[in-house]
């Protein structure tokens, strides 16, 4: 592998991770912590919307981002041909 | 059949099961010991992972403590999940490729020095000792409880079932053990959510009972919720009757944010963690075994938020102004028809976990906000079996009557009562409660012997084979295969031992395991790993400086705050004990960075290293050199 290709499947891997990072940041730390009080004004059937991020929404996100991480990867992965 | 047999029953049956797999499971090389072999399944793995990380806390405390924190508890549902994102996007798959057996190896060997692989040993040593001492007491207390032993019995009867399967199977034992123990585990927990969902909200998957209406009149004691009310609204509202602050009102948000961090980085740089993911064969499969962890534990912690909240809904319901002595006997009947028997209160006393001081006199029980007996935490202080003539047990340090608003509390109830007492409430089978002794030790036993594994590894492969008997010419280990796999299972047994006698010798701090065992990681090994792989450019001299910063900063922060008594007021920036590991780590980072740009870059094989372990192409085996 040419230290070129090398270098541009880092960087789409950096990319792909970011994006991920950055919806985990949002759905936990904005969705349930830093807005929590807005999000909280609004309501479905009874469970307030802050509340229920912070108590279950995130972790059904993060499951679903693992799962989507794994396959952009091994679609990369392909894509420069550094699969096993 | 009756409870106890049932329950000796369920818990030999697991028992049984456990063995069998570890006898059929038996390491034959370090391999097999420390990564079992490198070719577990990832689903295989992600189950043993949810086990090895689901500890007694999990499964007994967490729902209880949910259900008193309310909005806040969200720090640690999303802080012991959320870790699972960064371990799959930034630790396993590099890791994987790295192909090494141990945590303190990434650290020896990346930064070329062997005095961060000794930090690193002895870092992971404490952590999973710290750690390890609860589940062994965890252990002891499922015993004490639901077999009638005592609990020292308890901790021995649990280290001689750890020993069996941890020194003969190694990793290979204990990982196809955890996936039996996940199994039992899950179930155990899952079927009194269920009937508690159906009972408290009519719907069957506790994660959307939350969303339903409550199925009876609810009297709090103060007014009537009707049914067909919200659940949320019932029990926001019953709440602020009592007294209590609202379930659903968030507190401190700063400090709710920085122990999340401080539990998701934690989660993400504890050994016991990291180490399974050496365990699959591929770096694909490591990817992919972090998702099916993180789907497995899911399935709990969704469940547990709703048993929170049903719990703490259904408590009311059950004590709020029933005649002690015609409920624990007879049973009392409630206002719409409903049966409710109360010999579980009775049962529990017995246990310690709750108790009752009728303050006003009126031989009814009422359930509010205050305490109801004399002690920092409102714990009672029972006066030895004494009871009075109603039969509830009599303590030394009751609270008179104060006139509060809207009544005098006059109860207390531990926490874990939340799981524990939850099917006998529910008036579900005798063969659920054994169910959940069975899930309550599989849970604690399944943790400990990740934990005594990753420190048995720390002691016979880091230290013994790349410390003292390292041989300089070659850089490699002098011990053979055979003595170094005899080591591991020496160093098992001591791990066992010490264990166990922290068990039964529990030091002052368990309680404080949390804030320390995940402080520590959060500020040592997450970041040394990250920078490891993500930073070609950082050295020797960055990394010793960055861990010795963050171990130092938070291990002293902790000290000072929790054991030496300091004041609140002087918290920096407000910060929690439990939550500073997430400032110990951003102190890491920065050190780390200064030192590393102010000194030599790395050598060129440590950097070729990094390149090669971004590429997955070549992981093959988890390799010993």
């Amino acid at each position: 592998m040419t230290e070129e290709k090398a270098k541009a499947y880092w960087r789409e891997n950096i990319s792909t991770i970011l994006k991920l990072l950055a919806v985990w940041f949002i759905v936990s730390y904005g969705a349930g912590i830093i807005f929590i009080n807005q999000l909280n004004t609004i309501e479905i059937s009874g469970v307030k919307l802050g509340f229920w991020f912070a108590q279950q929404g995130a972790i059904y996100v993060f499951v679903i981002l693992i799962f989507i991480y794994v396959r952009m990867m091994n679609k990369l992965d392909e894509k420069y041909d550094v699969h096993e | 059949m009756d409870l106890q047999t049932l329950i000796y029953l369920f818990v030999g049956l697991s028992f049984a099961l456990y063995i069998g797999i570890a006898i059929w499971a038996k390491a034959a090389t370090t391999k097999d010991f420390y990564v079992a072999g490198g070719g577990v399944h990832p689903i295989a793995n992600g189950m043993a992972t949810a086990a090895d990380w689901m500890s007694a806390a999990s499964f007994i405390s967490l729902a209880g403590l949910i259900s008193y924190k309310g909005s806040d508890g969200g720090a640690y549902l999303m802080g012991w999940t959320g870790g699972y994102v960064l371990l799959a996007l930034l630790l396993a798959p590099y890791l994987r490729k790295f192909g090494k057996f141990t945590v303190p190896d990434f650290i020896g060997d990346r930064y070329y020095s062997n005095v961060a692989r000794t930090v690193a040993v002895v870092a992971t040593i404490f952590v999973s000792f710290t750690y390890v001492a609860g589940q062994m007491r965890g252990v002891g207390i499922v015993f004490s409880r639901f077999l009638q032993v005592d609990v020292n019995t308890g901790v021995v009867i649990g280290m001689v079932i750890v020993f069996i399967y941890a020194v003969l199977g190694g990793m290979k034992g204990i990982t196809y053990t955890q996936v039996a123990q996940y199994t039992v585990m899950i179930i155990a927990y899952l079927i009194p959510a269920i009937f508690l969902s159906l009972m408290v909200t009519d719907t069957f998957l506790p994660q959307l009972g939350i969303f339903a209406t409550t199925t009876f009149d609810f009297n709090d004691g103060v007014q009537v919720i009707p049914q067909g009310t919200f659940l949320m609204h019932a029990l926001d509202q019953s709440l602020a009757d009592l007294g209590f602050k609202e379930y659903t009102q968030p507190g401190n948000l700063w400090n709710m944010f920085m122990l999340t961090v401080a539990l998701m980085v934690g989660t993400a740089g504890l050994p016991h963690v990291i180490v399974r993911f050496f365990t699959v064969p591929k770096v694909k499969d490591a990817r992919a075994s972090a998702g099916y962890a993180l789907l497995f534990i899911a399935i709990l912690y969704t469940t547990v938020a709703s048993v929170a909240a049903f719990s703490r809904v259904n408590i009311i319901d059950r004590v709020q102004n029933v005649e002690y002595k015609q409920w624990v006997t007879e049973g009392v009947k409630k206002e719409d028809g409903r049966t409710n028997h109360g010999a579980w209160f009775q049962t529990w006393e017995k246990g310690s976990l709750l108790a009752w001081n009728d303050r006003n006199g009126d031989g009814k029980i009422q359930y509010a906000a205050g305490k109801a007996f004399d002690n920092a935490k409102g714990k009672p202080a029972f006066d030895g079996i004494k009871t009075a003539p109603d039969g509830h047990r009599l303590t030394t340090n009751a609270v008179g009557a104060k006139g509060a608003k809207p009544f005098d509390n006059e109860v207390y109830i531990d926490r874990d009562i939340i799981v524990l007492a939850n099917p006998e409430i529910a008036n579900l089978p005798n063969w659920v409660i054994a169910l959940i002794a069975a899930g309550g030790l599989a849970a604690a036993l399944s943790t400990a012997a990740g934990l005594l594994l990753v420190i048995s590894a720390s002691i016979s492969h880091d230290l013994l084979g790349k410390v003292i008997f390292n041989d300089p010419a070659t850089g490699k280990t002098k011990l053979s295969e055979k003595s170094e796999l005899m080591a591991a299972r020496l160093a098992a047994v001591a791990a066992i031992v010490v264990a166990g006698y922290l068990g039964i010798n529990p030091p002052g701090f368990v309680a404080q395991v949390v804030a320390f065992a995940f402080g520590l990681a959060a500020a040592s090994f997450f970041p040394a790993i990250i920078l490891g792989i993500f930073d070609k450019r950082m050295n020797k001299e960055g990394a010793i400086a960055g861990i010795s910063t963050g171990l130092i900063f938070t291990f002293g922060y902790i000290i000072y705050f929790v054991f030496m008594g300091g004041d609140k007021a002087d918290y920096l920036w407000g910060i929690a004990p439990t939550g500073i590991g997430t400032l110990g780590m951003v102190l890491h980072f920065i050190v780390a960075y200064i030192v590393s740009r102010m000194t030599a870059p790395p050598p060129q094989h440590i950097q070729d290293l990094v390149e090669n372990i971004r590429i997955p192409r070549g992981a093959g085996e988890a390799h010993d050199h």
